[in-house]
C-alpha cells in the first residue's frame, strides 16, 4: 500500500477501470481497423507487447477476441460459421472464432478487428503456430516464430545464472534482433531502443502489481474471486503490457486490494469455502459458471489461469532498463517457462498454492476445445491428491462451444462436491 | 413418531422412501417419471405415505434428489442423488467404499470414506453410453421388453464386440450384428459388457476398493451384476432396495436434518 489510500472509496474499482480499459482497447482497434491499420496480433504466452508497442503497431489478441465473443454469448455463431467453412468441431474454438472474425473483415461484438500486418508467436503452444498459418494463407502476411528454449521441462530448464541458462537468453536475444528487423521492415519505422526502456519500464510496473495482487488474495476472506473478478486482471495485464495506463490500473488495483486485506473486505459474498482453479473459464456461461460456485459461498482464491495466461508475468520480473534488449530476452525466457510449467507441471505448484492460500479445495476444468491444457490434468490431480488432503471436483466443459456446456451436469457435480466439503467440514468439528 | 421422507426424481423413474426415526423404511413407491417432474414427485411421495398408511403432517422433513429435485416443490432440502447414493449404500452395506450407480442417463462412480463421506465421483460424460439408456436403445432395436435382456444375454456364449461409444449409433450396430447373422443372445452379451466395461472405466478413475455396491435400476439386470463380478473379479453388492437406494439416501439426509433441528444445507440461491 503506498499510503495514500484512506477510505473505502477504492473498493470496487479496479473491476469498474478494467471494465473501461476493454471497452477503450476495443475501440482504439476499432479506429485502427477503419484506418486500414496494420496490427500485430499475439498470444497472450509470449506477446512481446513491449517490443511491439516501439513501431506502434495496434496490437490484437486473437485468443481475447474469440473468449470476448464466448462471454458476450455469441461465439456459437462464429464458430458455426467456421465449420461451415470447413474447419472440424474438434478444432481449438479461439482457432475457429478468429477464422469466422477474419471472414467477416474483422466484425467482432466489441467492435472491428484489425486485419494482421504480422504474427508473433511463441513455441508455448503447437496451435499459436498453425494459427499463425492460417493468417499467412489468408493474408500472406508475416509470421514470427520465438523459438524458447527449454519451455517444456520443469525442473530441467536451465537455471537462472548458469551458462546454459546465458546460451538460452542469447539464443532468445538473437531472435529478437531477427523480430526488430521484421518489424522495421513491415512498420517502416526505425527501432527506437528509449522507447523500448520506456515500454519495459511500464512492463516492470504492471508485472510487480500483478504479483502483488495475487499475494494479497491470501487474505481471509480473499480480496477477490480469481475465476472472475481475476479475469478481468488478466485481461488488462494482457493488453496493456508495456502501457502508461496499464502500469497504473496495477498501482490502483495493489492500493485497492491492500485496503481490502487491511480492513478485512471479502468479494461479494460471504466467504464459506476457498477454493483454486485450475484450467480455463467456462466462458460461454461465465457468469453462471461463476455463480455455481459462489452460490454455496465457494470463492476461487488463486487459478493457475492467471500465471499460464498471463504468459508468467506473475513472476514479478523486472527488466533491467540498462540493458533493455538483453533483459527482454531473459524475461521472455523466464516468462514463457514459468507459463509453460503452470500449465504442464503444476503439481508443485498447486500444493504450494493450497498451502499458502489455505484452500479448503481445488477445481479442475478440462476444456474439449483444448486438449494441449487438458491432457496432463487428471494426473496432476491424482499428484496434488497424494500430496495434500484437500478434496477436488473434475468437471469439464469448453472455453468456447456452448453445445458441450451442460449446466445441468456441471451444477450436480459442483453440488456434490460442496455437499462432500460440507460433510468433511462436519466430520472434522464432530471429531 | 416423527417421520422423513426421501424423493429421487430419476431421469426415467421417481423413486419415494418414508422411513421412521429408528430408519426403517415404512413406504414406498415407484413411478415412470414422464413429463410431467412434478407431477411425478408429488405422485410418487403420496403414493409413499398411502403405501406406509401415514398422512403428509406426519412427516417432517422430505429431500429432494435426482436430476428433477429441484421440482420437489413440497421438500424441504436438496441434496445431489451422488451423495444419496453414498449415504444409501453405505446405510444397506456398511463396509462399502466404492459405489457404482447406473441409471437411466448416467452413471457415476463413487469413492466413500468408513464414515460415509465422498472421497471422490465421477460420472459419464454428456454421452448416455455405459447407463441404462444404452440397454433402452438395445431393447428397441431387438424389440425385446427391458426385463428380457438380462435373462436373454445370459444366453450367450460369445459376445459380440460393440464398438461404438454412442447410444444411437449403439442401436444401429446391433441391427448391423443382426443383418450379419449373430445371435440375439450373443449380441445382448456384448452390449452388457460393452456397458459394463465403460462403468468399470469410471470406478478406475475414483479408485476400486471393496466392497463395492452397485446401485440404481439396472441392478436389476442378473445379466449386468454377474458380468460386472466377472469383470471386477469380484462380488459386487446387490440387495432389494439397490434400485431405491438415492431415496433411500435422501431419507437418511431428511432424518439428519430432523435430528439436528437446523436450517438446510445447499446454495443460497436455491435456499432463498
Amino acid at each position: 500500500m503506498n499510503g495514500s489510500v484512506t477510505d473505502g472509496s477504492v473498493v470496487g474499482r479496479g473491476n469498474a477501470a478494467g471494465a473501461q480499459l476493454f471497452r477503450d482497447w476495443f475501440q482504439g482497434l476499432s479506429s485502427a481497423a477503419e484506418q486500414g491499420r496494420g496490427a500485430a496480433y499475439v498470444f497472450v504466452m509470449g506477446s512481446l507487447a513491449e517490443l511491439l508497442r516501439v513501431f506502434d503497431f495496434p496490437i490484437v489478441f486473437p485468443e481475447i477476441n474469440s473468449l470476448q465473443s464466448a462471454v458476450r454469448r455469441v461465439a456459437h455463431e462464429y464458430l458455426n460459421e467456421a465449420e461451415s467453412y470447413g474447419y472440424s468441431p474438434d478444432i481449438c474454438g479461439y482457432v475457429k472464432a478468429d477464422v469466422a472474425t477474419q471472414l467477416r473483415g474483422g466484425a467482432h461484438p466489441m467492435g472491428k478487428i484489425p486485419r494482421p500486418a504480422l504474427a508473433i508467436c511463441t513455441n508455448a503452444c503447437n496451435t499459436y503456430i498453425k494459427w499463425g498459418e492460417i493468417w499467412e494463407r489468408m493474408y500472406g502476411v508475416p509470421v514470427f516464430t520465438l523459438d524458447v528454449p527449454g519451455s517444456r521441462g520443469a525442473g530441467l530448464a536451465s537455471p537462472r545464472g548458469s551458462d546454459d541458462f546465458e546460451l538460452d537468453r542469447r539464443y532468445v536475444e538473437a531472435q529478437l534482433g531477427e523480430l526488430i528487423a521484421l518489424c522495421e521492415r513491415v512498420s517502416g519505422r526505425r527501432f527506437d531502443v528509449d522507447r523500448l526502456r520506456e515500454h519495459l519500464g511500464h512492463a516492470n510496473g504492471l508485472s510487480a502489481g500483478w504479483q502483488r495482487v495475487l499475494e494479497l488474495n491470501r487474505s481471509r476472506p480473499a480480496v477477490f474471486n480469481a475465476l472472475s473478478d481475476g479475469t478481468i486482471y488478466l485481461g488488462v495485464a494482457n493488453g496493456f503490457r508495456g502501457t502508461p495506463e496499464g502500469a497504473a490500473f496495477f498501482r490502483d488495483l495493489v492500493d485497492e486490494m491492500a485496503y481490502k486485506a487491511e480492513h478485512g473486505i471479502g468479494t461479494a459474498i460471504e466467504e464459506q469455502w476457498r477454493l483454486i482453479f485450475v484450467g480455463v473459464p467456462c466462458y460461454p456461461i461465465f457468469r453462471r459458471f461463476s455463480e455455481l460456485f459462489t452460490d454455496w459461498g465457494g470463492v476461487f482464491v488463486n487459478s493457475t489461469y492467471l500465471r499460464f495466461a498471463s504468459g508468467g508475468a506473475n513472476l514479478g520480473f523486472a527488466y533491467d532498463l540498462a540493458r533493455p534488449l538483453e533483459s527482454l530476452a531473459e524475461g521472455v525466457l523466464l516468462g514463457v517457462r514459468h507459463a509453460m510449467d503452470s500449465m504442464f507441471f503444476q503439481t508443485e505448484a498447486l500444493a504450494e498454492m493450497i498451502d499458502t492460500h489455505a484452500a479448503d479445495g481445488v477445481v479442475y476444468h478440462p476444456i474439449k476445445s483444448c486438449r494441449t491444457v487438458s491432457t496432463g490434468l487428471a494426473d496432476t490431480r491424482r499428484a496434488v491428491m497424494a500430496l495434500r488432503d484437500v478434496p477436488s471436483l473434475f468437471v469439464e466443459s469448453d472455453m468456447m462451444d456452448r453445445r458441450v456446456v451442460s449446466e445441468a451436469q456441471m451444477k450436480n457435480r459442483i453440488d456434490a462436491f460442496f455437499e462432500g466439503l460440507a460433510a468433511r467440514r462436519h466430520q472434522a468439528t464432530a471429531s | 413418531m416423527a417421520y422423513a421422507a426421501g424423493v429421487d426424481v430419476g431421469s426415467t423413474q421417481t423413486k419415494a422412501i418414508v422411513v421412521d426415526e429408528a430408519r426403517r423404511i415404512v413406504g414406498r413407491s415407484l413411478a415412470d417419471t414422464g413429463a410431467n417432474v412434478m407431477r411425478a414427485a408429488d405422485a410418487a411421495f403420496r403414493e409413499a405415505l398411502a403405501s406406509g398408511d401415514l398422512r403428509e403432517e406426519e412427516v417432517e422433513f422430505v429431500v429432494g434428489t435426482g436430476y428433477g429435485r429441484y421440482k420437489v416443490t413440497f421438500g424441504n432440502a436438496q441434496v445431489t442423488e451422488i451423495s444419496c447414493h453414498a449415504r444409501g449404500a453405505v446405510h444397506l452395506f456398511p463396509r462399502t467404499r466404492t459405489v457404482l450407480d447406473m441409471g437411466g442417463q448416467d452413471t457415476k462412480a463413487i469413492r466413500v470414506a468408513p464414515t460415509g463421506e465422498i472421497v471422490d465421483f465421477c460420472m459419464n460424460d454428456k454421452c448416455a453410453a455405459g447407463t441404462g439408456r444404452f440397454l433402452g436403445a438395445a431393447a428397441v432395436a431387438l424389440e425385446l421388453p427391458l426385463a428380457e435382456l438380462g435373462p436373454t444375454a445370459l444366453r450367450g456364449e460369445r459376445a459380440v464386440k460393440i464398438s461404438t461409444t454412442c447410444t444411437v449409433f449403439a442401436e444401429s450396430e446391433v441391427l448391423s450384428w443382426l443383418g450379419k447373422g449373430k445371435k440375439i443372445e450373443d449380441i445382448l452379451l456384448g452390449v452388457h459388457e460393452s456397458i459394463a466395461a465403460r462403468s468399470i472405466g469410471l470406478l478406475r478413475r475414483v479408485g476400486i476398493e471393496q466392497e463395492v455396491t452397485f446401485t440404481g435400476g439396472v441392478t436389476k439386470n442378473r445379466a449386468m451384476v454377474e458380468t460386472l463380478n466377472r469383470r471386477l473379479g469380484l462380488t459386487v453388492n446387490v440387495s432389494d432396495e439397490s434400485h431405491f437406494i438415492g431415496a433411500i439416501g435422501a431419507a437418511l439426509f431428511a432424518l439428519d436434518r430432523i435430528a439436528a433441528g437446523r436450517a438446510p444445507a445447499g446454495p443460497a440461491r436455491e435456499r432463498a
